[in-house]
């Protein structure tokens, strides 16, 4: 049988296994160390997007190796590629399926900007319309690059008041 | 071998005539003459691959204003290749040609495009949609007096558009198009760039939709 433990002091047998924390900080380790991607590759990025994810880069050192082909099981999108406006309502619709907390990474100067494609075609930039949290420069990015970005966006989730909005949501 | 494909089908075709050309050989056919021509050198002179098949647009108020082309390879003869092209019937809003696509099943694509971009009607293609913009897009981008950046429309998808607020604009030239100077031995003179520096990012071109500021 098991009795409600009422004991509030100090107890020595669970010393070692129980942690203090603020609810903010818990969540938000749990959301940054397992951020998984949506690969939303759409033209020369997402060869370097999967650079990242081999073994030379290995995005699995920051817990973001699980590449969601699911946006209902993603946390981040990241853009890789060209947008074209015939692709833009998909990437809004692809976005839209994901489940919040969700966040965006524009990588390369296409997703960015529009880049060098200043035409008809492009959509310039993905930000006109979905927001973006961190954006990558480079045609292509380096794999370390788009690091970079990943340990950018876990620094700024970190700073969410995660808990107060779960709370008022 | 091009060689005597053209006279044999000059004989054949009393109408046809040399094109000028910088590389393989051409001929112009008459637009009539157009399928039974091609169908003779794919038969008869084993010109049994179309490589590739695009139109010129001779700028308005050209006439005629269009002209589809035909690149040929005979396969079994390696480096036989031979150019068709014939000036397209109808008014210049809305030329047409005949499909080709009983010839050679890979027509459909490329005859597909060359509607897109340049609004050419295939008569008798089995499926003439759009093929690289969006059904309903309102332009054919590659005519002359299209300009690159676009023009300013409707998203493809409505409800994406009123949630995101977002039209397709015309793109942002930055003192642009950026054009690739020749004959540069030192590679980074021959980089493209932008030849009319006048305007930029922040100072736009008259007439073109400023950039919209970045979201928060
Ligand atoms: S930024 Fe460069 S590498 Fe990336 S999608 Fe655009 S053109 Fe390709």
């Amino acid at each position: 049988m098991v009795t409600a433990n009422t004991e509030l002091g100090y107890n020595s047998k669970v010393e070692g296994g129980v942690i203090i924390s603020k609810a903010d900080a818990v969540i938000n380790w749990i959301r940054t160390e397992s951020m998984w991607p949506m690969p939303m590759g759409l033209a020369c990025c997402a060869i370097e997007l999967m650079a990242v994810g081999g073994a030379r880069f290995d995005i699995a050192r920051f817990g973001a190796e699980v590449m969601r082909f699911s946006p209902r099981q993603a946390d981040c999108m990241i853009v890789a590629g060209t947008v074209t406006y015939k692709m833009a309502p998909q990437v809004r619709r692809i976005y839209d399926q994901m489940s919040a907390p969700k966040w965006v990474i524009a990588m390369g100067a296409c997703a960015s900007s529009g880049g060098m494609y200043r035409s008809y075609a492009t959509l310039q930039g993905v930000d006109r319309i979905i927001p973006v949290d961190v954006y990558v420069s480079g045609c292509p990015p380096r794999p370390e690059a788009l690091l970079d970005a990943l340990m950018k966006l876990q620094a700024k989730v970190r700073r969410e008041p995660a808990a107060s909005r779960l709370l008022s949501a | 071998m091009s060689a005597a494909a053209v006279t044999a089908l000059k004989a054949q075709f009393p109408q046809a005539t040399d094109r000028a050309s910088a590389d393989h050989l051409a001929v112009n056919v008459p637009l009539g003459d157009l399928v039974l021509a091609l169908k003779y050198l794919r038969d008869a002179r084993g010109f049994d691959l179309l490589m590739d098949m695009t139109a010129i647009d001779w700028a308005e108020g050209a006439s005629p204003r269009f002209t589809v082309v035909y690149h040929l390879l005979a396969t079994s003869e390696p480096g036989t290749a031979l150019r068709i092209a014939a000036n397209c019937a109808g008014p210049d809003a809305a030329p047409t040609a005949p499909s080709v696509v009983g010839l050679w099943a890979g027509a459909n694509w490329h005859e597909r495009e060359c509607f897109d971009m340049f609004g050419i009607t295939f008569i008798g293609h089995p499926d003439l949609r759009r093929i690289l913009m969006w059904d309903g897009y309102p332009y054919h981008p590659l005519r002359k007096e299209f300009p690159l950046a676009g023009i300013e429309t409707d998203l493809p998808v409505a409800d994406i558009e009123e949630v995101t607020g977002t039209r397709v604009i015309a793109a942002p030239m930055a003192g642009g198009p950026f054009v690739a100077s020749t004959g540069e031995v030192n590679l980074t003179d021959a980089e493209p760039r932008a030849k009319d520096e006048s305007w930029s990012d922040r100072q736009p071109q008259p007439g073109q939709t400023e950039l919209r500021q970045m979201k928060d």
